[in-house]
């Protein structure tokens, strides 16, 4: 019951009239520089209104730096990342955003709970306290990804694949209409994968855009409807129907284009 | 009782401010595996105090405070400096900044005529609780007359305002400081200001070792801000208890080691004075160790 009213997308989202005109991500001729070696080069994409996006392409892509890019992580060297035809400071908290799990010290004294109630701190606001009223909330998100059992627990002592549904809930709490996620499916086990694949689905259904960096080529067509296919310049990027091919694969991976089988040139992580 | 009323129970109140409010500040730099950084700013602060008292002449706690915060920026300054421009790795950048800086401060100190004052190097190292005392008091009345709590030490307000100060600032931030050292690239995310909020933690360890500095010094800052919040971690996995328990044991620390300074030696016999900043250190860190020994929230080591 909970699921329901979480997934709905919220009202002010609905009402927007610049959700309605602008895609909710649009990336205009950007290229991302460290310390001079470029990272990003001339990237322009335009996402769907809604569905479920894949980012791929092989290590070293600029995919995670694509994501970065469009939350303001990270600089621009040139063109610019839009957010509902808007640079991303006015749409703070439009965004939802996982990062790696591996960026954040899991050794923190905080709960599951504690976490997920994070996605709601922006709409709390500055200054003010975390009320029995939004842990009770951020339990029902808990309840989504099939945690709420585990509220209490450590984040530490959680499974790899549990820290990664916290995360999801976190993400959820925050009501958006747009999720970004950096490779969301790395490492965790088939319930965690079964989960965030049906959350992703019913977000979908009610007409949210999920964007994921992703590292697993056989799963994609199973769980995106539109890909983008990323080396440092976009390679492609369309339905997965049309646009996830051997071909475009193997150009964006830098391989000869061989016949299954053959391609022993290919990197691991492919 | 008057006798302990006069010497004892002051300096006892200084040394136990002083672990406190370090012990609150520290919670947020050992959570962000910043440490190293309380010991630095206890550090940098003494020549920030020092070119203060030389410009201003006083030591009024608002000049101690603009010289700390100005030492404070300078370091941090540099070390951005060092690391950006000469590529020098982080902590390397502020080894060689925080000596650097409290090395100028003992020149200055040594040239000013300072040395001998309050401002004995000695006691800027390691501290001097038992100079906080209290001649006006009487009797225990006497903590119940404004005219002679007027005349505490001045040091015992510098920590009150230091204390409030800080306990305000983690109240009123406690959701925006645990996010931004737990998660700060989910906290920019939101608009949550995570640099703003990390300047917020460099300012109130400023502060900290500011106030502190007369009665623990320098040295023991470090043991002040990281023994009680370390301590705490090991006895819980809530930040809020845990900031709670470290300060329920900087005050057993500050209360046990004061009255191990002032009364074990004569107790035991012994014709010999301990420097109570140490021993309340000291004591800080048995706590520790017996909650490394003991703790229900340790963790065996990872296998890499």
């Amino acid at each position: 019951m909970a699921a329901d009213g979480v997934l709905a997308p919220s009202r002010s989202d609905v009402q927007s009239a610049d959700a309605m005109r602008s895609p909710p991500v649009a990336v205009h001729n950007l290229s991302v520089a460290y310390g001079g070696v470029p990272a990003l080069i001339d990237v322009t994409w335009t996402s769907p209104p809604s569905g479920l996006v894949a980012i791929v392409g092989p290590n070293g892509a600029g995919k995670s730096t694509l994501l970065k890019a469009m939350l303001g992580l990270v600089p621009a060297a040139s063109g610019e990342a839009l957010i509902h035809g808007e640079k991303i400071e006015r749409q703070y908290g439009r965004v939802a955003y996982v990062p790696q799990r591996s960026s954040v010290d899991w050794d923190f004294p905080a709960t599951a709970l504690d976490v997920v109630a994070m996605g709601l701190y922006r709409r709390i606001g500055w200054l003010r306290p975390v009320r029995r009223a939004d842990r009770e909330r951020a339990r029902g998100y808990l309840e989504t990804v099939g945690l709420s059992d585990l509220a209490d627990r450590q984040i530490g002592a959680l499974s790899g694949g549990q820290q990664q549904r916290v995360f999801i809930a976190r993400a959820l709490a925050q009501e958006s209409s747009l999720y970004l996620l950096d490779e969301p499916f790395a490492g965790v086990d088939a319930t965690t994968e079964r989960i965030m694949t049906n959350v992703f689905r019913k977000l979908r259904a009610d007409g949210a855009l999920v964007i994921c960096v992703h590292h697993d080529l056989g799963s994609v067509p199973e769980i995106f409807d539109h890909v983008l296919l990323l080396n440092r310049h976009v390679i492609a990027a369309g339905p997965v129907v049309t646009d996830f091919t051997p071909a475009l694969i193997a150009k964006t991976y830098g391989v000869p284009l061989e016949p299954l089988g053959q391609a022993k040139a290919a990197p691991d992580d492919v | 009782m008057t006798e302990f009323l006069q010497i004892d129970f002051p300096a006892l109140i200084c040394g136990t401010l002083a672990a406190l409010v370090c012990a609150l500040v520290g919670n947020f730099l050992v959570l962000t595996r910043q440490s190293m950084f309380g010991d630095a700013v206890g550090h940098v602060v003494f020549p920030g105090i020092v070119i203060a008292y030389l410009l201003a002449g006083t030591t009024a706690i608002w000049v101690m405070l603009a010289g700390a915060g100005t030492a404070a920026l300078v370091t941090a300054l540099l070390v951005e400096f060092l690391r950006r421009i000469a590529g020098v790795d982080p902590s390397t950048a502020l080894g060689a900044v925080f000596t650097a800086m409290f090395a100028l401060g003992v020149v200055l100190l040594e040239q000013s005529g300072l040395a001998g004052t309050s401002f004995d190097v000695h006691h800027i190292l390691y501290g001097n609780v038992e100079a906080a005392i209290w001649p006006a008091a009487t009797g225990p009345a006497s903590l119940f007359n404004m005219d002679t709590l007027s005349q505490l030490p001045a040091q015992i307000g510098r920590l009150m305002i230091g204390l409030g100060l800080v306990t305000a600032t983690i109240l009123l931030l406690f959701k925006e400081l645990r996010i931004v050292c737990f998660d700060p690239v989910f906290a920019a995310t939101i608009g949550l200001r995570p640099k703003l909020v990390g300047a917020v933690i460099t300012a109130l360890a400023a502060l900290a070792a500011v106030v502190s500095l007369e009665a623990v010094g320098v040295i023991l800052v470090v043991a002040m801000m990281v023994c009680p919040p370390a301590t705490a971690r090991l006895l819980t996995d809530d930040l809020r208890m845990q900031v709670v328990i470290s300060a329920v044991v900087a005050i057993a620390s500050g209360i046990l080691g004061y009255g191990v300074a002032a009364f074990l030696p004569s107790a035991l016999g012994f014709d010999l004075s301990l420097g109570a900043a140490g021993t309340i250190a000291v004591v800080a860190g048995l706590f520790q160790l017996a909650a490394m020994l003991a703790g229900p929230k340790r963790r065996p080591a990872r296998v890499a």
